[in-house]
């Protein structure tokens, strides 16, 4: 579509600011937690990650090791030591004794405390307090300090939330979830849509009126008597009911609709003429399904694949219903969702995990991102 | 972890061999009974017409017993739980629905679901198309597009947590490191919870669905207007309409059945979001929609089944006008085939 208006100059350029304000928008969210997931852990909370190239500056505070640390020196009673117990690079620029004046003093300058007592905070976070009379109270000085520290990023994070906060189990699980969840329906959905393209009984109409209901039925329609039907089928067995054979039922259930409605539409509109002349060759249906309808219908299969296994990585609902809490079977939806509980500051942990759940659906799409767009035209203009 | 990955595939192969074996195995069957080959006369005919009856029913037989046991059946059994109590082994009547009507949760959940019916499906269609007119006209457009289309690919949980991160609220006096009020104290303003804020934090939540669907309504009326005739849009510009004319009274009214398309798709969209809620509020702050408050009773104290199916029922009813619609576009499309 060639539209020939707003050829002036300054109508293109707002045009091309426009749209960029709008990439600008959509993409800076995600931006964010990537860009948040290589940081630091510590730096995350000390400045916004859009200041994660610049040092950065905090306030923090410490409290001085208690009396039992001093030792005696010079007939002085000292206590000696560094801030930063975690050997991380930083540089105190200014450090202070009371809440009200954090920046006091200059790293490096000796502070009188009153009382002969002094303290020497230097920039590498080394300290020294000094008294004339011995310390006394099991509580040590509290003291303040601005600091900077050189923008540091790390592959940490990913290796924590892999190994220890149970993601990469996770991962696995949702491997195992969508997998089976994506084949199975896309060869039972094939051949029910070729018999409802092509083939002539009675009750066709009505079946294809009926899987187009189904299409936008609310899946919380299914949930309580399926939950009900699993726990009566492990009860009457003696086996578990949340386990992956009834979750990939139930994907392959949820996703049969959209699956048959999509393949019908296209396979409905192969050329006719291919059908009969395999027909008087003396082809059976199974054998023009066979040889001709499945290999003429990849792209669509295609499409329907990369739907199902992104709905299907991407759900929630149906794993925290059909499948439990536990590390053996918890995917990756449900695991941030725990995350989110159980470590709602903790941005490097959310972040990180958050980019390891996203980053194989995004892999997905941009590298097939042809048939998704293609599927996502067949499936809503088409019948609607 | 060896053993599931192995069942995983082990399922793979089973699932699909089975599929294979069963299609392969009941059509062999089929012939066996009827044979057409090797019979003559009337007998061959008799037996065609016979596989000609069976065939269909071999090919939709899979996908009929899997519809049926996981869509047909559980809402047939869902409307009849909703007249039951919370076990589902005594009959209530409509005491469930009066329960909903007079439960401060439900009639809140109501309102808010009201609410994101409202600015959710407008606010897609009508960024989605504006993006959509705005990318055809600059050659970068489909990578703008592609980066605009990207949310869609992520899982409200993802998105959430993306979201979470932008509304991050830091005390007064300390680094803001969410975007969003690191944007308003830079211009002077004053942090806030925003996700706790009753009525605005919904508002706050829906931010996050725009996000996500808004490429998907892109996409679609991209290609309805690439199928507008071009000779259209030049006499427009010949009779000296502007931009704005040719947008309101040439390119809207064409696309109209695409733009109710993708609004519809939304809307049903709208009605199910439960994964968005559940993990920014849980429906605290007067943020509570339906699919969660659902969710909800379907587990709160040990479920309440009653109630739970009530709700879906509600949501149900909610659905069926499109329901509706969707089936009539359907058979007027395929009338002729």
């Amino acid at each position: 579509m060639a539209v020939t208006t707003g050829k002036s100059l300054p109508s293109r350029l707002g045009v091309h600011i426009a749209v960029l304000i709008f990439v600008v928008i959509w993409t800076i969210p995600t931006l964010g937690i990537l860009v948040s997931s290589l940081r630091d852990k510590d730096q995350i909370i000390a400045s916004g990650w859009w200041n994660s190239f610049a040092s950065s500056s905090q306030t923090g505070a410490g409290r001085l090791p208690a009396a039992s640390a001093q030792t005696q020196k010079d007939g002085k009673y000292v206590i000696q030591g560094n801030l930063f117990t975690d050997g991380a690079a930083r540089d105190i620029s200014a450090f202070g004794v009371k809440a009200a004046a954090p920046t006091q003093y200059t790293a490096g300058s000796t502070a009188d405390l009153g009382d002969g007592v002094s303290l020497q905070v230097n920039a590498d976070g080394s300290f020294v307090l000094s008294s004339l009379k011995a310390f006394e109270g099991d509580r040590g000085q509290r003291v303040y300090f601005a600091s900077s520290a050189p923008p540091k990023f790390t592959t940490e994070n990913y290796k924590n939330v892999l190994l220890s906060e149970g993601i990469g189990r996770s991962f696995m699980n949702s491997l195992t979830v969508t997998i089976p969840a994506t084949i199975i329906p896309i060869l039972i959905a094939a051949f029910a849509a070729y018999a409802l393209a092509w083939m002539r009984f009675p009750g066709r109409a009505l079946l294809i009126a009926v899987i187009i209901g189904l299409l936008v039925v609310p899946l919380q329609m299914s949930l309580i008597p399926l939950l009900k039907l699993y726990n009566g089928v492990g009860t009457f067995f003696g086996v578990p009911s949340k386990t992956y054979l009834g979750i990939w039922l139930a994907h392959t259930g949820f996703g049969l609709p959209f699956a048959i409605y999509l393949l019908r539409s296209y396979i409905a509109g192969l050329p006719r003429e291919i059908m009969e002349s395999a027909r008087i060759d003396g082809a059976s249906d199974f054998e023009i399904f066979v040889k001709i309808v499945l290999p003429l219908s990849f792209p669509v299969l295609a499409s329907f694949a990369i739907f199902q296994f992104l709905w299907v990585w991407n759900d929630l609902l149906v794993a925290m219903v059909f499948l439990g809490t536990e590390a053996d079977q918890i995917v990756l939806t449900a695991k941030l969702n725990a995350l989110l509980g159980s470590r709602g500051g903790n941005w490097e942990i959310l972040t990180t995990s958050a980019f390891v759940t996203i980053i194989v659906p995004l892999i997905v799409f941009f590298s097939l991102q042809r048939y998704f767009v293609r599927g996502l035209l067949a499936g809503s203009v088409k019948g609607g | 972890m060896a053993a599931q990955i192995f069942s995983a595939i082990f399922v793979i192969i089973v699932g699909v061999g089975g599929c294979v074996a069963y299609f392969w195995g009941a059509n062999k069957l089929l012939d066996l009974i009827f044979p057409s080959r090797g019979v003559t006369g009337t007998a061959a005919i008799n037996n065609l017409r016979r596989q000609g009856l069976v065939r269909p029913w071999l090919f939709v037989g899979p996908a009929l017993i899997i519809l049926t046991i996981y869509l047909i059946y559980p809402v047939i059994e869902t409307l009849r739980l909703s007249f039951l109590d919370r076990s589902g082994s005594s009959f209530v009547g409509l005491a469930n629905y009066q329960w909903a009507f007079g439960d401060q949760d439900f009639r809140n959940s109501i309102l808010n679901n009201v609410l994101w019916l409202a600015v959710v499906p407008a606010a897609c269609t009508f960024l989605g198309l504006i993006i959509a007119v705005l990318t055809d006209k600059i050659w970068w457009g489909t990578i703008a597009k592609s980066l605009i289309f990207l949310p869609l690919a992520i899982s409200f949980v993802g998105a959430s947590v993306i979201w979470k991160f932008i509304y991050e609220y830091r005390g007064e006096g300390q680094v803001q490191i969410g975007l969003f009020n690191a944007i308003i104290q830079h211009f002077g303003g004053q942090p806030q919870v925003w996700i706790s804020l009753p009525f605005w934090n919904n508002f706050f939540l829906m931010i996050i669905l725009i996000w996500i669907q808004t490429g998907f309504a892109m996409v679609i009326l991209s290609s309805a207007l690439r199928g507008i005739p071009e000779e259209t849009l030049e006499a427009a510009v010949i009779d000296g309409a502007n931009p704005f004319q040719i947008f309101w009274k040439i390119m809207v009214p064409q696309i109209w059945g695409t733009i109710a398309v993708v609004w519809t798709t939304i809307t049903i969209l709208v009605l199910k979001v439960f994964d968005i809620v559940l993990t920014m509020t849980n429906g605290q702050w007067n943020s509570q929609v339906l699919a969660n408050l659902m969710f909800d009773w379907m587990f709160r104290g040990g479920g309440d089944f009653g109630r739970g199916a009530t709700i879906a029922i509600i949501i149900m009813i909610a659905v069926i006008p499109i329901m509706i619609w969707n089936i009539r576009q359907a058979n007027r499309e395929t009338g002729g085939h």
